[in-house]
C-alpha cells in the first residue's frame, strides 16, 4: 500500500527485514497474542485523493456560518479580533511548527526565546511578576488557579462570582472534584459581583475569591475591592481577564490580584470553533514554585553566552509525578507564539488602540441598539466591549434570522442563565466598522419589530 | 555562542515610534475611552511592549525559528512523542474560513459542517480503538487522562463503590500518576519486571476492592507489546477494576489490535502523535478519550449527536463528569486529524504501524552491538537503548544526546522510562526513509566509537548549535523568568 | 566511599542527626547531596512546627530531582537554617556543617536509639543505600 507520507518501498522493506533477520513484517508482531489481533481491516472510509478530499472539506466548511462571510458580534469568551498577516507566515515555519517541547535546549533556542518573550509580555500586561508558558485555555487556567490556591493556602473552599463565565465555572467544578474543593457562588444580580455578599461568603475556609473582569456580561468588576475582601480573610484573589483588553484596562496585578488567568485567544489566535485557545496564567513571585505548567528561564552557556532553558521543572509531572503541581505536559506553545508575534506587532501603541477602538465601537453600538423600541441594556454597570441586550423577542430566533442576513448577532444567554432568557450578549471589537454597526442596528430593529 | 549567532530579544529591537500594526481610525463619534469608562479601571501607563516595524518582527522571528530543530528540518527521534511528518494539506484545511473563523458558540444550525466533522472523527477514533464512544474535548493527553480517570471515579460511585487507589506501573509517563492524583486517587506504583512487562503475579496480589483502576501504556514504554495484556485486563475486571490505556503509543497498533478488543475500558488518543497534528513547539495537542458503553453516560458535555441528517450538541447528560475546556475541544487539531484519517483510509493507517514497527526494529538491529538494548526485540514502534556501557567510559545519555545535535539530529528521549539506566528512547516513526535511519544509526555508532577513543569531542558537544551546553543549575537557583532592560 | 562522620546518627533516607545538649541538629548526608547533584532549592518548616520521626518535614531539590526530607526524631522545630533558601549550594559544599537544615527539640528520647550508627549507615550504603 503506497502512501505519500511513507517512504519505504516494498523493495526497501525487504532489505530492512533482511537486516533485522525477519522473513516478514508479520514476524515482528509475534508478541501480540493471536486472539488479540484484529481479524479484519478497520471500518473506516476509503482513502481519498487530495483533490477529492479538498472538495469534501470545503463542502463541510461551507456549512458553517463563519466570521468572514458574516459580520461577527459574538463573544462570550471568543472574539473576532484583528490577526496581523505576519503571524500565520511566521508560525508556519517548520522549525517552530514541527518542533516539540524544548527538551534539548541547545537545539530549541528559537522556541525557548519566544516563550521567554511571551512570559515577559504577559507578566507586563497582567501586572504580575511571572507568567507561565501557557495552559490549554482560559477555563482550564482558572481551574488550575483554583487548585493552586487550594494547595497554597491549605484551605478547601473557592468562592466564585456568578459574573465568571459559566463555562469556566463548570471546568473549575470538574477539576475541583478530585481534590474535593468546595465551590461557593456569589451572585452578580446587577451585572457585577455583589461585593457585600462576597464579603459574607469569604472566610477562614476560603482559599480564593474569583472574579472576572470584564466579566461574562461584559461589565467591569471592582478588582481592588475584591482584593481587599479576599486578603482580609487570608484568601487569594484570582482574576480572570482577557489580555487583549489590557492595553487600556489596568493589569489586575496592580489592583491586588495574586493570580491572573485568562483566555488569550484575542491575541492573534483564530476562533477556530473554540480551540485551540490560549490559557494565560500569571502569579506573584512567592507562588512561583506552586505554578502549573512550563517556565522558561534565562541562563548562560559554557562560554558565558546568554541562553534559555525550561526551569523549575521539579514542579512538573515528569519529575514530581503524583505530587506535581499539575498534570499538564503538552500546552499550547504555538498559540503562545501567535500571541507573542501579535503583541510584538501591535506593540506599545497598537494594543492600546485595539482596546480604545473596541470600547468606543461597543459603546456606540450599545447606544444605538438601546434606542430601538423594546430593546434596552440589561445592566447599568460600566462595560468594556461586550454588553447584555434585553430583547422583546426570543434572542435565539432573532439571532437565527440575523444569521440569514449575514450577521452573527451575539450569544443568546438563556442556556447560561435562565433569568436572562430574554437577553443577547453582544460583543464589538475593533474589527467592526460604523457602517457594519449601523446595518446591524437596522437589521435587529426589523427583527424585533 | 557560535560566532555570529543571533542574540536578540524582541524588546531589544525596540525603537520608540516604530509601528508594525495597521488599524483603521475611529469612525464612531466618541472614541476617547477616558470619557467612556471610569478612570479607576484604566491602565495608568501604556504597557511596556516593543516598538518595532513589521519587517523587524518578520526577520526577528524568522531568525529565531532557525535556532530550532523541527521535524521538517531534522530527524527527530524523540521517543514516546511520535514526531512524524505533518502533512501540509492538514494546514490548508484547518485554515479554511468555515473552520478557522467559526465562533464556538455558533448555533447548531449554522455549524453543521463542523459538528459533522466532529461526529465522524469521534466515530472513526472509536473504530480505531475498538471503543463505543469518544469525547473530543480534552486538550491534550494529560487532560484526556484526567477525563478518563474522572469517568472511572463517577462510574464506581454510581455503583455505590468507594474505591480509593489507582495502580500505575513504575515505567509510566509522569502524567499518569499526576492525572490520577488530581482526580482524587491515591497512586500506587507497581513495580515492573526487569524486561518492563507487568509483573502479573504481583499485580494479582495488589488488586483488591479498594483499587479503582489500573493504568497502563500499550505498547509499554520500553516499546514492547505486553504479551499477557488480555489476561491482565481480565484479572482486573474480575476484581471490578477498570483498565485505562495510555494511548501515547497508539502509532504501533493501528489496524493490528485495538484497546477495546484487549479489554480496556478507557483509552485516550494523542492526535498530535498518531494523527499528525503539529507539535508546535510544545502544543497544542488534542487528547480525545474513548470509552466502552458502560462509561458513556459519564462523558464530558456536550456530546455531538446525529439525528437523521442533523447534528446537535447534547448537554442533558446528568451523569457527565462536566466540562474540561470552555468550548468543544481543540477543534483546529480535530480538522487536521480528520483530514489525515481521510487521506490514509484503513489500509493506509495499517501501513503506518507496519512501517513504524519496521523502522524501529531496523534501528534496534543496527545499534544492538554498539549499545546495550533494554529488552531484546522485536520491538514495536520504538526501541529503548541503555548507555550504561558508555557511562563506564564517562559518557552519559545526555552526552550522547548533545553529540547527536552536532551530527545533525535531534535527540531521542533520555532518562525515560525511569526503570532503564541511562535510557535512550528512539522512535523513528513510519515517515522516515531508510537512508535517514541509516545516517542516524551511523551517527550513533560513531558516538559509541568516540566514547572509546575521543571522549572530549562528546563532552564538548554541542558546538554547532546557537548556544553550547546551558547552566541549568544557575537557571533554577536564580530564576530569571522575564526580561528587564539591561542596566 | 562517601564521608560518614562517626559522631553522627543516620536515617535510611540519608539524613544525619547530631545531639547538641537536649536538641538535635539535622541535615542530609554527603552521599545524599552527591546523589542529588547541584541543590537548587530547599523548603524547610517554620520554627515552632512539629515534626514526626520518619515523616516528611521538607523538600530538597536539584535541577531534575526532588527528595523529601524525613525527620530522624519527633519534636518541635526550634531553629531553621535561614540561609539555605538563598544559598542552596551550601548543602553541596558543606552537608555536615553550614548545610544543616533544622534543629529539633525531641519529644521522644527513645527514637534516638532507633537511628543508624555511622558503621551501620556505611554498611547500608555499601549494600546500595536503598
Amino acid at each position: 500500500m503506497a502512501s505519500r507520507f511513507i517512504a519505504n518501498t516494498p523493495e526497501e522493506q525487504k532489505r530492512m527485514l533482511g537486516v533485522i533477520g525477519a522473513a516478514s513484517l508479520e514476524e515482528l508482531l509475534v508478541r501480540i497474542p493471536a486472539k488479540a489481533r484484529l481479524p479484519r481491516a478497520l471500518g473506516l472510509p476509503a482513502a481519498m485523493a487530495e483533490t477529492d478530499l479538498i472538495r469534501h472539506m470545503k463542502a463541510l466548511a461551507a456549512r458553517n456560518a463563519d466570521a468572514d462571510a458574516h459580520v461577527c458580534f459574538m463573544g462570550g469568551g471568543s472574539y473576532d479580533h484583528y490577526v496581523p498577516s505576519p503571524i500565520n507566515h511566521l508560525i508556519s515555519r517548520g522549525e517552530f511548527f514541527t518542533a516539540y517541547t524544548p527538551y534539548q535546549p541547545e537545539a530549541s533556542q528559537g522556541t525557548l526565546r519566544t516563550i521567554y518573550e511571551y512570559q515577559t509580555m504577559l507578566a507586563e500586561l497582567t501586572g504580575m511578576d511571572v507568567a507561565n508558558a501557557s495552559i490549554y485555555d482560559g477555563a482550564s487556567s482558572l481551574a488550575e488557579a483554583a487548585l493552586m490556591a487550594h494547595a497554597a493556602t491549605g484551605r478547601g473552599e473557592v468562592v466564585l462570582s456568578r459574573g465568571v463565565n459559566p463555562l469556566y465555572r463548570r471546568v473549575v467544578a470538574t477539576y475541583g472534584e478530585g481534590p474535593g474543593v468546595r465551590l461557593r457562588d456569589v451572585a452578580a444580580p446587577e451585572g457585577v459581583t455583589d461585593l457585600a455578599a462576597a464579603k459574607k461568603a469569604v472566610g477562614p475556609k476560603t482559599a480564593a475569591l474569583v472574579v472576572q473582569t470584564p466579566n461574562f456580561y461584559g461589565c467591569l468588576e471592582d478588582v481592588a475591592a475584591a482584593a481587599e475582601i479576599a486578603h482580609a480573610a487570608g484568601a487569594l484573589l484570582v482574576v480572570a481577564a482577557d489580555p487583549v483588553n489590557l492595553g487600556v484596562l489596568e493589569g489586575p496585578g496592580k489592583l491586588g490580584a495574586d493570580i491572573v488567568v485568562g483566555e488569550g485567544q484575542g491575541l492573534g489566535v483564530p476562533m477556530s470553533f473554540g480551540g485551540p485557545n490560549l490559557g494565560v496564567f500569571a502569579a506573584k513571585n512567592d507562588l512561583v514554585r506552586r505554578m502549573p505548567g512550563r517556565l522558561v528561564g534565562a541562563t548562560v552557556d559554557r562560554d558565558g553566552a546568554r541562553g534559555f532553558v525550561l526551569t523549575l521543572q521539579t514542579r512538573e509531572q515528569h519529575i514530581r509525578r503524583a505530587k506535581a503541581t499539575s498534570n499538564i505536559c503538552t500546552n499550547v506553545a504555538l498559540c503562545a507564539l501567535m500571541a507573542t508575534i501579535y503583541l510584538a506587532t501591535l506593540g506599545r501603541r497598537g494594543l492600546v488602540r485595539v482596546g480604545e477602538l473596541s470600547a468606543a465601537k461597543a459603546h456606540y453600538a450599545a447606544e444605538r441598539l438601546a434606542k430601538i423600541p423594546g430593546v434596552s441594556l440589561r445592566f447599568a454597570a460600566p462595560f468594556f466591549k461586550e454588553f447584555a441586550l434585553k430583547l422583546p423577542k426570543s434572542p435565539e430566533r432573532v439571532a437565527a434570522r440575523l444569521a440569514r442576513q449575514g450577521f452573527l448577532a451575539g450569544v443568546p444567554l438563556k442556556s447560561f442563565d435562565r433569568t436572562l432568557a430574554d437577553c443577547l450578549l453582544v460583543a464589538v471589537t475593533e474589527q467592526r466598522t460604523k457602517d457594519e454597526i449601523d446595518a446591524f442596528v437596522a437589521a435587529l430593529e426589523k427583527a424585533v419589530a | 555562542m557560535s560566532a555570529g549567532a543571533y542574540d536578540k530579544l524582541i524588546f531589544e529591537l525596540s525603537s520608540p515610534g516604530r509601528e508594525a500594526f495597521s488599524l483603521a481610525g475611529a469612525d464612531v463619534p466618541e472614541s476617547d475611552v477616558r470619557k467612556i469608562l471610569p478612570e479607576k479601571h484604566l491602565r495608568r501607563d501604556a504597557p511596556a511592549l516593543p516598538e518595532v516595524s513589521e519587517f523587524d518582527v518578520v526577520r526577528h522571528y524568522s531568525r529565531l525559528s532557525r535556532m530550532n530543530y523541527g521535524v521538517d528540518t531534522h530527524f527527530y527521534p524523540l521517543g514516546s512523542c511520535t514526531m512524524k511528518y505533518n502533512p501540509k494539506l492538514n494546514e490548508d484545511m484547518a485554515r479554511l474560513a468555515g473552520f478557522a473563523r467559526l465562533h464556538p458558540l455558533a448555533a447548531e444550525a449554522v455549524a453543521q459542517g463542523a459538528l459533522q466533522l466532529m461526529h465522524e472523527l469521534a466515530r472513526d477514533l472509536a473504530e480505531i480503538a475498538g471503543m463505543d464512544a469518544v469525547s473530543l474535548q480534552p486538550a491534550a493527553g494529560a487532560q484526556g487522562e484526567l477525563a478518563g480517570v474522572l469517568m472511572i471515579r463517577a462510574y464506581h460511585r454510581s455503583r455505590g463503590e468507594k474505591r480509593t487507589k489507582v495502580l500505575v506501573p513504575d515505567s509510566a509517563h509522569g502524567t499518569n500518576p499526576a492525572s490520577t492524583a488530581i482526580a482524587g486517587y491515591e497512586v500506587v506504583e507497581v513495580k515492573s519486571l526487569p524486561n518492563g512487562e507487568v509483573d502479573v503475579d504481583a499485580l494479582a496480589r495488589t488488586l483488591d476492592t479498594d483499587v479503582a483502576a489500573f493504568m497502563i501504556t500499550v505498547p509499554n514504554t520500553l516499546g514492547m507489546f505486553e504479551p499477557r495484556i488480555v489476561e491482565i485486563t481480565e484479572l482486573c475486571h474480575a476484581k471490578g477494576v477498570q483498565v485505562y490505556m495510555d494511548g501515547a503509543n497508539l502509532n504501533a497498533i493501528l489496524g493490528i489490535t485495538r484497546p477495546g478488543d484487549l479489554g480496556f475500558d478507557v483509552c485516550h488518543f494523542n492526535l498530535h502523535k498518531t494523527f499528525t497534528t503539529p507539535h508546535g513547539g510544545g502544543g497544542p495537542g488534542a487528547g480525545p478519550v474513548g470509552v466502552r458503553a458502560h462509561l458513556e453516560p459519564f462523558l464530558p458535555v456536550p456530546v455531538v449527536t446525529k439525528d437523521g441528517d442533523a447534528y446537535a450538541l447534547d448537554w442533558k447528560r446528568p451523569k457527565s463528569i462536566g466540562k474540561l475546556q470552555a468550548f468543544l475541544g481543540n477543534f483546529g487539531m480535530l480538522v487536521r486529524a480528520y483530514t489525515y484519517i481521510r487521506t490514509m483510509g484503513p489500509d493506509g493507517l495499517r501501513s503506518v504501524s507496519d512501517n513504524a514497527i519496521l523502522n524501529a526494529n531496523y534501528i534496534m538491529k543496527r545499534l544492538e552491538k554498539a549499545y546495550d538494548i533494554a529488552v531484546p526485540g522485536p520491538c514495536m514502534h520504538e526501541c529503548v537503548l541503555s548507555a550504561r556501557r558508555q557511562k563506564k567510559l564517562g559518557v552519559t545519555a545526555t552526552d550522547i544526546a548533545k553529540r547527536l545535535l552536532d551530527l545533525g539530529f535531534y535527540a531521542p528521549s533520555t532518562y525515560f522510562p525511569l526503570i532503564v539506566e541511562e535510557a535512550l528512547m528512539i522512535e523513528p516513526t513510519e515517515t522516515e526513509a531508510k537512508e535517514t535511519l541509516d545516517a542516524f544509526c551511523d551517527a550513533m555508532i560513531q558516538i559509541a566509537r568516540e566514547a572509546e577513543t575521543n571522549v572530549a569531542v562528546i563532552h564538548d558537544a554541542p558546538v554547532t548549535t546557537p548556544v553550547r551546553r546551558l547552566d541549568q543549575t544557575k537557571a533554577a537557583r536564580e530564576p530569571n523568568l522575564r526580561w528587564t532592560p539591561r542596566a | 566511599m562517601a564521608n560518614v562522620p562517626g559522631n553522627l546518627k543516620y536515617t535510611r533516607e540519608h539524613e544525619w542527626a547530631k545531639q547538641e545538649g537536649d536538641r538535635v541538629r539535622v541535615g542530609i548526608t554527603a552521599y545524599a547531596q552527591e546523589q542529588l547533584g547541584d541543590v537548587v532549592f530547599v523548603e524547610l518548616p517554620k520554627i515552632g512546627a512539629k515534626v514526626a520521626a520518619a515523616k516528611n518535614f521538607g523538600v530538597v531539590e536539584s535541577v531534575k530531582a526532588v527528595s523529601d526530607l524525613f525527620a530522624p526524631v519527633s519534636g518541635e522545630v526550634v531553629e531553621i537554617n535561614g540561609e539555605l533558601p538563598q544559598k542552596p549550594e551550601t548543602v553541596n559544599q558543606d552537608p555536615y556543617g553550614k548545610g544543616w537544615m533544622i534543629v529539633v527539640k525531641p519529644s521522644n528520647k527513645a527514637e534516638w536509639d532507633q537511628l543508624l550508627t555511622a558503621p551501620q549507615y556505611e554498611e547500608f550504603l555499601a549494600q546500595g543505600g536503598h
